[in-house]
């Protein structure tokens, strides 16, 4: 019996390496590759992490398989010694395995810190880049009016967006903090700009939500009473997931949403198409969200 | 092997003694009694207990993963919240919110330090009883009111349903979840009660540890087992006030009007804004101040307890106590220093979360160190391969998993994407599920002969391991993957997703393993119940282990020493060749001819 058991404790891991070297073939890994470039970076730390994580694994496994059987052997009858390895440790191996994972630890730390830093640092965000947008699409803005292009609102169980309107002579007005007449609105469909980094502002109207973007490996709570900045940028013109990942109430599973990265144009296009909308429903309809405050 | 033959004679003299009493410590559980043993019992069944019903409810959840929206079989007749079988969303919360209620604070927590905690501390370094022993009995009557509290919100107040993190304002507003207004009430009723208990535990394991042992017994000379206790001691007294005071602040939000944690215009389902200048970062920052550090109190007794009985099982010295010992004092001091790495994606300074990242990191430096000591300890050993080995053995297997799938959430980029996704639930049952309770099945089955004198069924316990461990890695590795797609925890249908949709064939499988794991527990229960009666009857020390618990007969009566123990040595001098039997009880006297 005590073979079959150190089989048996060898023989897991494997099937879990075994597991997780077939998953991406059978689609059970990350949805599609990262379609931004800091969802991209999140991934390489990804795969370092695996590949630290995988080494150790099999190497613990290895060893604890191996004590496993050797103290089998050690119970058979005429094995050499009488009595097991009398040692209560070893000082030498005591500071090697602290110090080596040391080391890879504080690699791991320190090597993360950059991209923390570029996705959420306020004075590494790539603010010039985010102005040429605001260029490409002629937004009237002055120097310190928000980077955000929109502002998301979550609320149980939605996405409720608002967009800065159109001035007369046809540019985009800036993104305001508190909504104004013309702004324009829409629910469970946030479009912005391909291809460069785009902020917007997160807000909940009631209770926590989390901005999920699962295919560009983003994720931000909207926490009660905050607004909070975040950034992204898109790598293709496309419709992607976006979805709740904090808990917000029996409804959590259904703030279901999509995000869609456009061209600048096109982007401008699907504004002018809210505002004719909302022109024509504007009579009978007044949009709640100006409820809010 | 003649000192071998030395304790079986003390031992068959001891069970003579006592043979017609071999039930009494049981006959005593239901009663009153400021007995430890008595109490550690009485915290064991009813902890077994709870973990079954906890059980239920995540077959529960997992039946909605696997079968979505359809009816669940026998269980939907019985409950009536299930709209005729089938689980609602609102009950799905609910049951994924019970369920983690349940294991962490109805099972986990005081299996470890209620249940092993009481039966072994005194026991372990010579005294006749904890320091309190009244305090000591409060602390486990402590537990009904608690069980009562939940067992309202589930069941009279509608459910609770923010989850065990109970985030406001979610918790906070009751008009935020509908239907769970008194629910959330009781359940930080229930929470207060829980934390009364853990702390008059804690309180008592400090004051005897520090006070009681035996002579001879230096804190160098004491059983990891005993250093686990009086660590985890310590961190339930400094972590739990937190908790305590943020749940009355939650209580006072909701039902005095106060804004702890409300802040100012939210608007909830329609209701009139909300009032006052509150910050809900504020509960979170409270809660894992707390449940971070509580992490750890549900896992350092299992390493002790593991360490224990590897060092027995393998015949051989535990390898580098004192690092074991300093790196579990390692993990309890960073363990204050880590909570906000609940909170990366919460919106809290950058900055913050750079310490946060590093201080986590590191502490899954102490972590590997414990590891590597375990597999030291095996080493060159001479194991025998019986159920209590081999839960060990799963325990060490399985908290690797879980310590290095803690590696990528404690990097902070990583942890944007793979937060509150199933890639934590994948970790945390690996730590909590994978180490601690296979530690915790070890446990019973090692010291059941000690509280009740008669060994557990082997066969059973074997067949019970093998299920439950093919059961658990069935279940929750899958989650790894579902995790890295990008699945979120807490959802009642991740399949309306797209990208999700093809995992249903996978949530089956992990449903259908849960349920084997599930099921198998039986097995446990009833090998627990069948053995008192009809199990092999044990000596005073049946597994030969060196520990002050084992010079107390079986099981030990009123006062547990019959004969007032003296320390002479550490307890792990397994195979030292100054003797001839391959072990050396801490209260041998040395031969006088050597
Ligand atoms: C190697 C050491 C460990 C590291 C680096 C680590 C890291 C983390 C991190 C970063 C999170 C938060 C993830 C997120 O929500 O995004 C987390 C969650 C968690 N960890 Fe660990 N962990 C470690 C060990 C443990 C141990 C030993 C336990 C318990 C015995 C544990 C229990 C938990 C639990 C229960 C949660 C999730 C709580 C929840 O959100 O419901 N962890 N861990
Ligand atoms: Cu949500
Ligand atoms: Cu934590």
């Amino acid at each position: 019996m005590k073979w079959f058991w150190c089989l048996f404790f060898a023989f897991w891991p494997i099937v879990a390496i075994v597991l997780c070297l077939l998953a991406p073939g059978f689609d059970w890994w990350f949805p599609g590759k990262a379609e931004s470039p800091l969802g991209g970076r999140i991934d390489d730390l990804f795969y370092m992490i695996l590949w630290i994580t995988t080494v150790t694994f099999i190497g613990t496994q290895i060893a604890l398989a191996y004590v496993l059987f050797k103290g089998a052997s050690n119970t058979e009858p005429g094995a050499e010694n009488e009595k097991a390895w009398f040692s209560h440790g070893s000082h030498q191996l005591e500071v090697i395995w602290s110090s080596v994972p040391a080391v890879i630890l504080l690699f791991i730390a320190f090597y993360q810190l950059e991209v923390w830093a570029e996705y959420r640092v306020k004075d590494a965000f790539p603010r010039e880049r985010m102005e040429a947008v605001f260029e490409r699409i002629h937004q009237d803005r002055q120097k310190n009016d928000s980077l955000a292009l929109a502002e998301v609102t979550a609320r149980q169980f939605e996405w409720r967006i608002r967009y800065p309107g159109f001035n007369a002579d046809g540019t985009l007005k800036a993104l305001m903090p508190d909504p104004q007449p013309t702004d324009l609105y829409a629910v469970n469909d946030l479009h912005l700009p391909a291809s460069a980094p785009v902020m917007i502002n997160l807000r909940t109207q009631d209770v926590q939500h989390s901005f999920f973007l699962p295919e560009l490996r983003i994720k931000q709570d909207a926490v009660p009473g905050l607004v909070i900045p975040i950034w992204f940028e898109a790598n293709h013109q496309r419709s992607y997931q976006l979805l709740c990942a904090e808990l917000c109430g029996w409804g959590h599973y259904k703030m279901n949403a999509r995000f869609v990265a456009e061209s600048d144009e096109g982007f401008i296009e699907y504004l002018r198409q809210l505002e004719r909308e909302q022109n024509e429903d504007r009579v009978d309809d007044t949009p709640d969200t100006d409820e809010e405050e | 092997m003649s000192s071998v033959a030395a304790t079986t004679e003390t031992a068959d003299h001891g069970h003579h003694a006592r043979s017609d009493d071999l039930l009494a410590l049981l006959k005593a559980a239901p009663f009153w009694s400021t007995d430890h043993k008595v109490i550690g019992i009485q915290f064991l069944l009813t902890t077994l207990f709870t973990l079954m019903v906890g059980g239920a409810l995540a077959l529960g959840v997992r039946w909605q993963l696997a079968f979505p929206w359809e009816n669940m079989p026998f269980f939907g007749a019985l409950v009536p919240a299930t709209a005729g079988g089938q689980i609602p969303p609102e009950f799905y919360t609910m049951l994924f919110t019970m369920h983690a209620t349940v294991m962490i604070f109805l099972v986990i927590i005081p299996i470890l330090a209620g249940a092993f905690g009481n039966f072994l501390i005194p026991l372990m370094i010579g005294a006749d009883d904890m320091a309190f022993p009244m305090l000591n009995a409060l602390s486990y009557w402590f537990m009904w009111p608690a069980i009562a509290c939940f067992t309202c919100s589930f069941c009279v107040g509608g459910g609770p349903a923010s989850g065990w993190t109970s985030y406001p304002a979610l918790s906070a507003l009751a008009q935020a979840a509908p239907g769970s207004g008194w629910a959330q009430n009781w359940w930080l009723l229930g929470v207060t009660f829980v934390g009364f208990s853990s702390m008059m535990g804690s309180i008592n394991y400090m004051t005897t540890i520090i006070n009681m042992r035996a002579p001879g017994l230096t804190l160098f000379r004491m059983p990891l087992t005993i250093w686990s206790m009086f660590i985890t001691a310590i961190l339930q007294a400094f972590a739990l006030p937190v908790l305590t005071a943020a749940g009355f602040m939650l209580v006072a939000d909701r039902m005095l009007g106060t804004c702890f944690f409300v802040p100012a215009g939210l608007i909830v389902n329609n209701a009139d804004p909300t009032v006052g200048g509150g910050q809900t970062l504020l509960w979170q920052h409270l809660f894992w101040f707390y449940s971070h550090p509580a992490v750890y109190i549900m896992l350092l007794p299992a390493m002790g307890m593991v360490s224990d009985m590897l060092a027995c099982m393998c015949r051989k010295p535990i390898f580098g106590y004192k690092p074991m010992v300093y790196s579990m004092s390692a993990i309890a001091g960073l363990g204050f220093i880590v909570w906000g790495h609940h909170m990366f994606t919460s919106g809290m300074n950058p900055a913050l979360g750079m310490t946060f990242m590093i201080s986590t990191v590191m502490i899954a430096l102490p972590s590997a160190v414990k590891v590597f000591n375990w597999i030291g300890t095996i080493w060159g050993g001479k194991p025998e391969f019986n159920v209590v080995f081999l839960n060990c053995i799963a325990f060490v297997s399985m908290f690797i998993v879980g310590g290095l799938s803690g590696i990528f959430m404690a990097a902070v980029p990583v942890d944007i994407y793979i937060h509150d996704t199933y890639f934590i639930v994948a970790h945390f049952h690996y730590v909590l599920f994978g180490a601690t309770l296979f530690g915790v099945f070890g446990a019973i089955h090692f010291w059941y002969p000690k509280m009740f004198g008669r060994y557990m069924s082997e066969g059973w316990g074997k067949l019970h391991f093998f299920l439950t461990f093919v059961g658990f890695n069935g279940t929750f590795f899958p989650m790894h993957l579902l995790g890295v797609a990008g699945m979120p925890r807490r959802y009642a249908d991740p399949y309306l997703y797209p990208y999700l949709e093809h995992f249903l064939p996978m949530n089956q499988f992990m449903t259908i393993c849960a349920a084997i794991m599930g099921f198998a527990q039986f097995i446990l229960i009833g090998n627990f119940i069948l053995s008192w009666f009809w199990g092999e009857k044990s000596g005073r020390n049946p597994w030969n282990a060196n520990g002050l618990e084992w010079a107390t007969p079986s099981p030990p009566g009123h006062g547990n020493f019959d004969i007032p123990p003296v320390v002479y040595r550490g307890p792990y001098e397994y195979a030292s060749p100054d003797t001839d039997a391959d072990f050396w009880p801490q209260t041998q006297p040395p031969d006088p001819a050597t």
